[in-house]
């Protein structure tokens, strides 16, 4: 029966609504479910048990990567491979690096970050059942859509559809998958 | 489940009394989904007049000036340009450090201003982060022809070659490179990060189906899922701490380009922080230009607010008053370090024979107008703001000039003193480059989404669900 679906959507007009809903959906057991809104709600994340995002560390890895990478490329171009004497200074010293190495961190850092945020949300990606939904394009407006997936244990059409009306949400409809 | 809403009435008994509210960040705002019409109008709206009253001279310019003059430099030689013994940095260099310094207010703009919550910078982020893109990218290629064999460009990158032969990394022009290559490409991917969403506003409201097709090509996908927004946060604050870093590394590396010379006028300790407030200051004069004249063109008087203008002068004139103090230490130690050439330079900056109309230029505009910003009635004057800030960009201009020019027309030994003209081909190029910056503003104010939609509407009220307009329950004060 559930092949098709992918879940069932239920529309909020509030932030403080879409959280309390979201409060009342955690509280009965379900844990597939997910919230989408115009920007972020604040306190949803906490709601949903998210905890701190990874992104930070993606972005340190590739920043720390490029760092150390810009400072190995220095010794070797400027101390190894063609010694260069500058200024009677010796061939390779740390000062000497740091402003090339700490640049490139930066570039590593941003890339990673949006690298980092891009693979977290599995983007980019070219469709989405939800994005079939008419009523779905008022969550990049005024509403609020949380939406519980079939795949939750707990999913069942017709509980789970009681549960979201009973929670105040409006224009309940069942989500189906495409493929 | 729902319990009463505060009502209306009851918000605005709530309220804390006029004189301690903060200004809104929205003049009225009726709602989140009229801000995202409000928001999104411009780009999908029939394009003005006024939009090709402005973008036919501005991308004659761009595709028929620019390219003439960057040609005929690029063929015949760096000898086209009024650069010669003893200035060897002229305009291009001039212009170099000023088109990097518009760069400078749009990152201070969108990331610090973040980094420090400020609410009503979301307004304006966009357009100062499009400034920074459009502009480092005019600055890029001065460096980029100004070493004459432009097809030797890849010199200055660490690439194993058959001359076995690498960049010599003490140096600060390398650093540049380093730092002007990182700060288009962070920039970029920062303005574009802080587009998905509304691309994905706009991919939602979109009618025809090419429009459909691009925006959902560029929102790659985008749901507004919780998850997305957790990660995206995450993203943006960091992104934004990197941004802030480069604000204050991009100019002291063109400073310290200067400082590595031994010429008077050119190793002051203060360089890095004189260019960094000196290219914010230009910044801001660039953002007031293009806030107060796209609020009128666009009909964004609610959005961007008098409120945020006169935020933005206040800015403006905080660094003016950093760079007034600047102006102040070159010229005390110039007299305090006893060095004859010191002296000689800075005497010449507002007394020589030569250039002194610019120094004078740089202390009326860069000093002395600026103290006009202490008056609240010429904050809310948009016009006379309008006019301060193209002066500002004009006295900033003039700094540079100041700063190349000046000091290397009269060296250590007479028989080196020359003089500086710039040649038409310096100017054209010039123009060019503005023309350049113009078009692609003018595209990405139509095209794109100018303003932040989704961070405008995460600002407001409305968005926050501890509020009452954010819907929060009587009974549920902090829950």
């Amino acid at each position: 029966m559930n092949d098709k679906l992918y879940g069932i959507m239920a529309e909020f007009d509030s932030p403080a609504a879409v959280l309390r809903a979201a409060k009342a959906v955690r509280d009965a057991g379900y844990r597939r479910w997910d919230v989408f809104s115009p920007f972020p709600v604040h306190g949803m994340d906490k709601v949903m048990g998210l905890g701190n995002s990874l992104v930070g560390w993606v972005s340190l890895l590739l920043g720390a990567g490029a760092f150390m990478s810009v400072v190995g490329l220095i010794w070797y171009a400027n101390a190894f491979d063609y010694p260069l004497i500058v200024g009677g200074k010796p061939m390779f010293s740390e000062p000497m690096t740091f402003v090339p190495s700490y640049i490139m961190l930066i570039m590593g850092g941003a890339v990673g970050s949006l690298v980092g945020m891009l693979a977290f949300n599995q983007l980019p990606r070219l469709n989405h059942p939800l994005l079939s939904k008419p009523r779905f394009e008022l969550a990049s407006r005024d509403k609020f859509v949380l939406v519980i997936g079939v795949k939750d244990d707990k999913f069942c059409l017709t509980k789970t559809r009681q549960l979201l009306e009973k929670i105040g949400g409006n224009a309940v409809t069942v989500v189906e998958d495409e493929d | 489940m729902a319990g009463p809403v505060i009502s209306a009435e009851e918000i605005k008994r709530l309220a804390p009394p006029e004189e301690f509210r903060a200004s809104p960040i929205v003049e009225g705002s009726k709602g989140l989904g009229w801000l995202t019409d409000r928001l999104s109008a411009f780009a999908e709206a029939k394009t003005p007049i006024w939009w090709w009253v402005a973008f036919l001279p501005a991308v004659f310019c761009a595709a028929v000036v620019f390219p003439i003059c960057l040609f005929y430099q690029v063929f015949t030689g760096v000898g086209v340009w009024g650069n010669n013994h003893p200035v060897m940095w002229g305009l291009d260099i001039v212009n170099f450090i000023w088109w990097v310094g518009v760069a400078h207010a749009g990152t201070l703009i969108s990331a610090l201003l973040f980094l420090t919550k400020q609410g009503w910078r979301t307004t304006i982020g966009r357009m100062a982060e499009a400034m920074t893109v459009f502009s480092v990218a005019m600055a890029g290629l001065y460096p980029a022809i100004h070493v004459g064999r432009a097809w030797f460009d890849w010199f200055m990158f660490p690439i194993p070659n058959s001359n076995g032969l690498w960049p010599q990394f003490r140096s600060p022009l390398m650093w540049d490179v380093f730092a002007v290559n990182t700060y288009l490409v962070v920039s970029t991917l920062f303005w574009f990060m802080g587009m998905i969403p509304d691309f994905a506003v706009l991919r939602d409201r979109s009618k025809t189906r090419l429009r459909k097709a691009i925006f959902s090509a560029l929102a790659m996908g985008w749901t507004g899922s919780a998850r997305h927004w957790h990660n995206y946060e995450k993203a943006y604050t960091v992104f934004a701490g990197l941004c802030t870093l480069l604000v204050f590394t991009v100019s002291s590396i063109v400073g310290l380009d200067f400082c590595t010379a031994q010429i008077a006028g050119w190793h002051a300790t203060i360089f890095p922080l004189y260019f960094v407030i000196g290219a914010v200051f230009c910044g801001f004069g660039m953002m007031l230009v293009l806030l107060i004249s796209l609020r009128k063109l666009c009909h964004l008087e609610d959005i961007i607010t008098k409120s945020h203008i006169d935020k933005v002068a206040k800015l403006t004139l905080v660094s003016g008053l950093v760079i007034a103090y600047i102006y102040l230490m070159e010229f005390f130690i110039a007299w305090y370090s006893g060095d004859p050439y010191e002296r000689w330079v800075f005497g010449h900056r507002l007394f020589g024979h030569t250039y002194c109309v610019m120094g004078w230029i740089l202390i009326g505009v860069n000093v002395v107008m600026t103290q006009l910003l202490w008056i609240k009635k010429v904050r809310s004057n948009l016009v006379l703001l309008f006019i301060i800030g193209v002066l500002i960009n004009i006295g900033m201009w003039t700094e540079r000039f100041v700063i190349v020019v000046g000091s290397l027309y009269q060296d250590f030994l007479p028989a080196n003193w020359g003089k500086y003209l710039p040649t038409r081909w310096d100017i054209g190029l010039y123009i060019g480059t503005l023309g350049a910056f113009f078009t692609l503003y003018l595209l990405f104010v139509k095209f794109l989404p100018m303003i932040a939609i989704s961070e405008v509407k995460g600002a407001m009220p409305e968005a926050d669900p501890h509020h009452p307009s954010g819907g929060a329950l009587k009974e549920a004060h902090h829950e």
